[in-house]
């Protein structure tokens, strides 16, 4: 019934991400997870483009870019 | 969220910092500040010193100067002289200022001269080897005090406070976007001003003293650190070991730069 809720895009620089672990613990609804070496995107649908990770990456690696939609943010 | 990008010399990242240093999270602050003022990358020059947070000015593109180790505010003063126009940002750390530049550092305060400084406060010397800084504090271990630092550490506001600053902050790398608005006052303010922002140290001090990585570093800076406020009405022996955050002091004071037009202009109207 409810149209297809528009999700957030994540993305991760790899070349720029050195595996710090910031975004993992500090995302309050735990969208991201480490995959080896660099951060990498597990539960999109659960975010709620905060842009915490996005604040506390030191290294430029995350970028949020909220979904267009005209509901509130 | 943020276009970062316009501000930064693409080439030359990624950013040489350690995994899990603040730097780079004050650095994103300073850029956010910058652009909620609005001034382009042409009204700007920042100056840096020499340390690890000093490196931020390869990065940025602004007009930028990377200094001698503990004279950037000497090279911004410089520069703040010949440009009044221009806005000076000296990007400096606790060893650069408070060691090496401390006398710099206290005589800028003094001049009240209008340059905003951003000091990065991670209690250690990361870049040449975790030696103690004046801000490490007692009791912790670094490379040249493998037993625990013996020495009493400065406070580095209350330093900028006393000798006559116009504006003094101090922010966490955990907060950043309170350290935005800091920054931001910061800028805006005529006269010397300070942003004080603690920032972690993952490979040279947690490290030694078992603080763990940036991540749990940032934590210990949220647990640690209290709004001057609410600091205010408990007993200074619970504070020792807490960082007070907010708005140290801001006041309206001369400014040097005007002040030295102001009597340019007076004995250019003698003479004629």
């Amino acid at each position: 019934m409810n149209k297809e809720k528009k999700l957030p895009i994540i993305e991760i620089k790899k070349e720029w991400c050195k595996g710090c672990d910031i975004c993992v613990d500090y995302c309050p609804t735990d969208v991201l997870a480490m995959n080896g070496l660099y951060a990498e995107v597990v539960n999109l649908e659960a975010c709620t483009s905060c842009g915490l990770c996005e604040v506390r990456c030191p290294d430029f690696a995350i970028t949020v870019t909220k979904p267009d939609s005209k509901s509130k943010k | 969220m943020f276009d970062y990008n316009k501000y930064l010399r693409l080439n030359k990242l990624p950013l040489i910092w350690c995994p899990g240093c603040g730097h780079g999270i004050v650095m994103k602050s300073i850029l956010r500040a910058i652009d909620k003022i609005g001034l382009s990358n042409d009204e700007i020059t920042m100056v840096s010193g020499i340390g690890c947070s000093s490196r931020l000015t390869g990065y940025v593109d602004f007009n930028t100067l990377h200094t001698t180790h503990g004279r950037a505010l000497a090279f911004a003063t410089g520069v703040k002289m010949v440009k009044p126009e221009m806005t000076v940002i000296v990007i400096t750390g606790d060893g650069d200022a408070t060691a090496i530049g401390g006398n710099h550092y206290i005589h800028a305060a003094r001049r009240n001269i209008d340059i905003s400084v951003i000091l990065f406060n991670n209690n250690i010397y990361g870049m040449t080897g975790g030696q103690l800084s004046p801000t490490t504090p007692a009791g912790f271990n670094a490379s040249t005090a493998p037993y625990g630092n013996v020495e009493n550490s400065f406070n580095i506001s209350g330093l900028a406070e006393a000798a006559g600053a116009s504006f003094v902050a101090r922010g966490t790398a955990f907060d950043a976007l309170k350290l935005d608005k800091m920054i931001e006052k910061a800028i805006r303010k005529k006269g010397f001003s300070l942003v004080e922002a603690m920032s972690p140290c993952p490979t040279a001090f947690g490290r030694r003293n078992r603080l763990g990585n940036g991540s749990k570093m940032l934590k210990q800076l949220k647990d640690d650190s209290i709004p001057i406020a609410k600091a205010a009405k408990i007993p200074t022996e619970d504070l020792t070991d807490k960082i007070l955050t907010g708005i140290v002091v801001d006041r309206d004071l001369p400014e040097y730069t005007e002040n030295y037009q102001k009597l340019i202009d007076s004995l250019q109207d003698k003479s004629k």
